[in-house]
């Protein structure tokens, strides 16, 4: 393996920077990684090895300058990118290239960076394991029989196995904070609306987040910044200054969180996470404790609603979201053989387009908000979002940031939570909670778990994504990074 | 159905007192549309006038226009209605292919305008109508079914769909069910609509042009006996002109008035209006009509109108064309009914333009109301798009004042007016029009006439007066009639010694 492909982001862009190496090299090497080994892990559901290495002569020629010019990245494949084919991991959008890219992929194209391809992920960002995936799961380097997380696998996956430096990752529940906690790798969650959803295709919109994923946390803070503030195609993005996340992951990386006050939520205790990441996670604490943090206990008493609500608002949202994969204007067209009317090929299309996963969260939504049902359902759920938000509200009165383990349970194998939805579910009990309230939230590597990885989650109030890096960053340098076996 | 015995209307309305509501939607104009940039011109080709936001493309999202909110809260401000200072748009979730997310941004329990009301004016007698609610959509594109012989889906070989219109905002008006207007109700809802119109109109959000779609209205009856609970209500749609909300309103009430009269109940359903035979055709049965799944749209911002915005927005709304209607009508020395041919024809800005030009009110509405609408008329089009213009009318009867035309030749350089030749002077010197004044040419002329006609002048010399008018005539021939009559007249008998 290219010593290239080793380096994070940071270092890549300083020896692009220095002229030590071309950015097509950088770009070589990761594709060449790809090639290797990417028919094992399958982090990839599309591979732009052509536009990869056209960037990248791009910034050699134009001497592209810029924190990250000419670092590869990898993007989750529900993000739209122009004339490069954009699946959601769905049958039902097999070949269709979007006309338009998303306003982060503008964002990193005019950074310099240098797209590799798209990752996969569950279906339309539905599921924990990348299982529900139309095109095959994709596979946990650490270990081959276990889930890689979900539903953005495939990005987690990806810097985990070194094919990339950086990814993108959508967060509507956990999906780049549970995914990074079981490849060893950091996932970013900013506050909702810090990052642009414009060209993200929605599944829960008012829960969508785009963010940053890495090796590093100082590389998550770099992307971040990247993709990162207002745009005036999104309504609900954030019309304020990107808080510096760099400069606080470079000041937590000191070591030093005196005064920082981390806040232990009292009823994430005794949850049901298992021995090994309760462990790691305590060590954690503590090794936060030597370097000058102090714990406070914070009393949250709505989260336990926090799963429910989510598992209404969220297949709510996406029942009406997704209504518009019906065949008529792009992507998969079953059954338009002249004698089916309308309905009937609408129909066929939806129910061969869509997996089992899909089909059961449109059919919740789709009764939760129906006549006489919604008030109980949607309108009680909402009423709970609330009651979350003024836990965290209050939370961070007393904490700085509140912490907790990033999801349960370590990389489990394929098969084994999807024979009950409810199992693959509590994937998300401890990221969940945040996206309702709207916060950012990070998972950086803690420890192992029976030699598997476990991740460190960092809950901040709304924009002010700068103090998870900080505490984030200062653990990493006390505990290390992990790296998984030699695939 | 079995054909039932149709009562008369005026037996219908006898018997049954109706109850009528109206929704009118009104397509704004707006430059882009509601959640997008793209424009909105009539007739363009169809998608062209596209992007991925109002295509519904995967990850699009939409950002509201500003223009169509402060158009909407106009409308809702000169209806009467009060302005919410809070309120979210919602989804209408629905399958249909001309909308492109199967899904329309509409609004539901928080629409931005509610309680208002309207004052229509017939036959002298004020009704006030009450407004429920304004609220603001997006239109939907339109769909069109080629290869069969009806346009209909049905026997339709393709069904094309032109995404043009899809998102151009949409503002909805719906009244309050008006009860108690009796045998009047159709021609009420006709002059709720023609009011509804102009106030639109006046405040210059909408072309308000039924016949392009820009104002659409569907009308919902209901037949109760006297002192007894409404009825059930039909909705009817396709009423694509004010003629046709009389026409619809009144066949609904001779309509259900039957099915009532032979023990039928009237079925909660969406109706059609037929133009053709001014009746109306079930449409889909509202009893298993879809649920919408309304629920507060998550990709837009709450809309928060600040009250201080609105009372501007207030402040600066033009005269409600019902009073100025009224003043006009005081100020022209108009009878109501003068007045209302003058609103029907189109020509209350027309005159008033004119008159501000220069002229008469009674010149100025006597072009407009005579040969103009005569013109406009007979080749279709819409009197102010005519070819004439307020000055041009004004300089015309300028022209005729000063006695440089009289009528007849003024009507023929109004022609030419119309047909592009320039203003009136312009057309009175190239087609050689305008009245001779030059008495020397005119006594050749009246010498010339007497000469010819020594019988006729030797009556005049008589004393026989009135036989002048042939003389004259013939002098008005010679002159191409360019000259002034009663001048002529007064020269034949000066000749002839006749005073």
């Amino acid at each position: 393996m290219s010593e290239l492909t080793r380096m994070t982001a940071a270092q890549v862009a300083g020896v692009i920077a220095s002229g030590e190496v071309s950015a097509v090299e950088v770009a070589a090497a990761h594709l060449d990684r790809i090639e290797a080994v990417d028919r094992r892990v399958h982090a990839f559901l599309h591979v732009d090895r052509e536009g990869a290495l056209r960037a990248a002569r791009d910034v050699d020629d134009r001497k592209v300058t810029g924190p990250l010019a000419g670092v590869p990245v990898a993007v989750k494949d529900v993000v739209t990118t122009r004339g490069v084919p954009t699946t959601a991991g769905s049958r039902i959008l097999e070949g269709w290239k979007p006309p338009y890219d998303a306003t982060i992929v503008s964002r990193l194209r005019a950074a310099g960076m240098v797209m590799l391809g798209k990752t996969n992920m569950d279906e339309f960002a539905m599921g924990s394991s990348t299982e529900y995936s139309a095109y095959g799961p994709t596979k946990n380097p650490w270990d081959l029989g276990r889930i890689p997380g979900g539903s953005g696998g495939g990005s987690a996956a990806a810097l985990a196995a070194y094919e990339a430096p950086l990814a993108i990752g959508t967060d509507t529940g956990g999906s780049i904070r549970q995914p990074g906690a079981v490849t060893g790798t950091v996932g970013a969650k900013p506050t909702y609306g810090g990052t642009s959803r414009y060209g993200l295709i929605a599944f829960s919109s008012s829960l969508d987040t785009p963010g940053p994923c890495a090796r590093t946390v100082e590389d998550a803070a770099l992307l971040h910044a990247v993709i990162a503030g207002h745009d005036p195609c999104d309504s609900t993005s954030i019309p304020q200054p990107v808080p510096d996340v760099v400069g606080a992951a470079r000041l937590g990386a000191t070591g030093d969180l005196t005064g920082v006050k981390l806040g232990l939520v009292k009823e994430f205790a005794g949850d049901g996470s298992e021995p090994g990441v309760a462990a790691a996670f305590r060590e954690s604490l503590e090794a936060l404790v030597k370097l000058g943090a102090e714990v406070v206990e914070v009393s949250c008493p709505h989260f336990e609603y926090a799963l429910p609500a989510y598992y209404l608002i969220a297949p709510s949202e996406c029942s009406s979201n997704l209504a518009r994969f019906d065949g008529v204007r792009y992507g998969l067209r079953v059954g338009d053989d002249g004698a089916r009317s309308l309905e009937e090929v609408m129909s066929l299309t939806r129910e061969q387009g869509f997996g089992p996963e899909v089909k059961r969260r449109i059919i919740l939504g789709t009764y939760a908000l129906s006549s006489g049902y919604y008030d109980a359902y949607y309108g009680q759920a909402q009423k709970v979002r609330t009651l979350i938000t003024r836990d965290f509200q209050a939370a961070f009165k007393k904490a700085d940031v509140l912490v907790s383990p990033t999801t349960p349970f370590v990389a489990f194998p394929f098969g084994s939570r999807t024979s009950d939805p409810y199992q693959m579910y509590l994937a998300d009990l401890f990221t969940i909670p945040t996206n309702l309230y709207g916060g950012p939230a990070v998972s950086v590597p803690c420890g192992l778990s029976e030699g598997l990885p476990v991740g460190f989650q960092v809950m901040a109030p709304t924009m002010a994504d700068d103090r998870m890096y900080r505490v984030a960053a200062a653990l990493e340098s006390a505990v290390g990074t992990f790296a998984p076996p030699e695939l | 159905m079995t054909t039932t015995v149709l009562p008369t209307y005026e037996d219908a309305v006898l018997r049954y007192e109706p109850v009528i509501g109206l929704e009118t939607h009104v397509e704004l104009g707006t430059r882009t549309k509601m959640f997008c940039g793209c424009r909105t011109e009539f007739g363009a080709e169809p998608n062209t006038q596209v992007c991925p936001v109002c295509l519904g493309l995967p990850g699009s999202l939409p950002v509201a226009n500003r223009a169509g909110i402060e158009a909407t809260i106009r409308i809702g401000l000169a209806l009467n209605c009060e302005i919410a200072t809070w309120c979210r748009m919602a989804r209408k979730n629905y399958f249909y292919p001309d909308m492109p997310k199967n899904f329309q941004t509409s609004q539901y329990d928080e629409p931005l305008c509610v309680d208002g009301y309207v004052d229509v004016e017939l036959d002298g007698e004020t009704y006030r109508i009450g407004i429920e609610r304004v609220h603001l959509e997006e239109d939907t594109g339109k769909t069109l079914h080629v290869g069969g012989s009806t346009g209909r889906i049905h026997g339709a070989t393709e069904s094309l769909v032109d995404y043009n219109r899809a998102g151009i905002p949409l503002v909805e008006i719906v009244t309050k069910p008006v009860p108690g207007l009796g045998a009047k109700g159709p021609e009420v809802a006709r002059a709720y609509v023609t009011e509804l119109r102009d106030i639109v109109r006046s405040l210059g959000v909408s072309d308000v042009r039924m016949e392009q779609g820009s104002l659409r209205c569907d009308v919902n009856t209901s037949l109760n006996k006297p002192g007894e609970e409404w009825g059930t209500r039909s909705e009817t749609k396709n009423v694509n002109s004010l003629r046709s909300v009389e026409r619809a309103v009144r066949s609904e009430i001779i309509r259900q008035a039957g099915v009532l009269d032979s023990g039928g109940r009237v079925v909660q359903e969406t109706r059609h209006f037929q133009e053709d035979t001014g009746g109306t055709r079930s449409g889909r049965s509202k009893e298993t009509a879809t649920d919408y799944r309304y629920f507060p749209e998550p990709d837009l911002v709450p809309i928060a109108p600040d009250p201080a915005w609105v009372a501007t927005l207030k402040a600066a709304l033009p005269e409600r064309p019902s009073v100025r209607r009224a003043r006009l009508r005081e100020q022209w020395d108009l009878s109501a009914t003068d007045m209302e041919s003058v609103v029907n024809a189109g020509a209350v800005e027309l005159i008033e333009e004119t008159i501000a030009a220069g002229a008469s009110p009674a010149g100025a509405r006597k072009w407009w109301m005579g040969e103009l609408a005569r013109r406009a008329n007979e080749t279709g089009v819409e009197l102010s798009a005519i070819g004439a213009t307020p000055a041009q009318v004004a300089q015309l009867q300028a022209l005729v004042d000063a006695g440089k035309l009289n009528d007849k030749l003024a009507r023929a350089v109004l022609e030419g007016v119309v047909d592009g030749e320039g203003d009136p002077s312009a057309v009175m010197a190239a087609r050689g029009l305008g009245v001779v004044s030059d008495t020397g040419a005119l006594t050749a002329a009246v010498d010339e006439a007497i000469a010819a006609n020594p019988d006729i002048a030797a009556k005049v010399r008589d004393g026989k007066v009135a036989a002048a008018g042939a003389l004259v005539g013939a002098v008005m021939k010679t002159t191409r009639g360019q000259a002034d009559a009663k001048t002529v007249r007064e020269l034949i008998l000066e000749r002839l010694g006749a005073h």
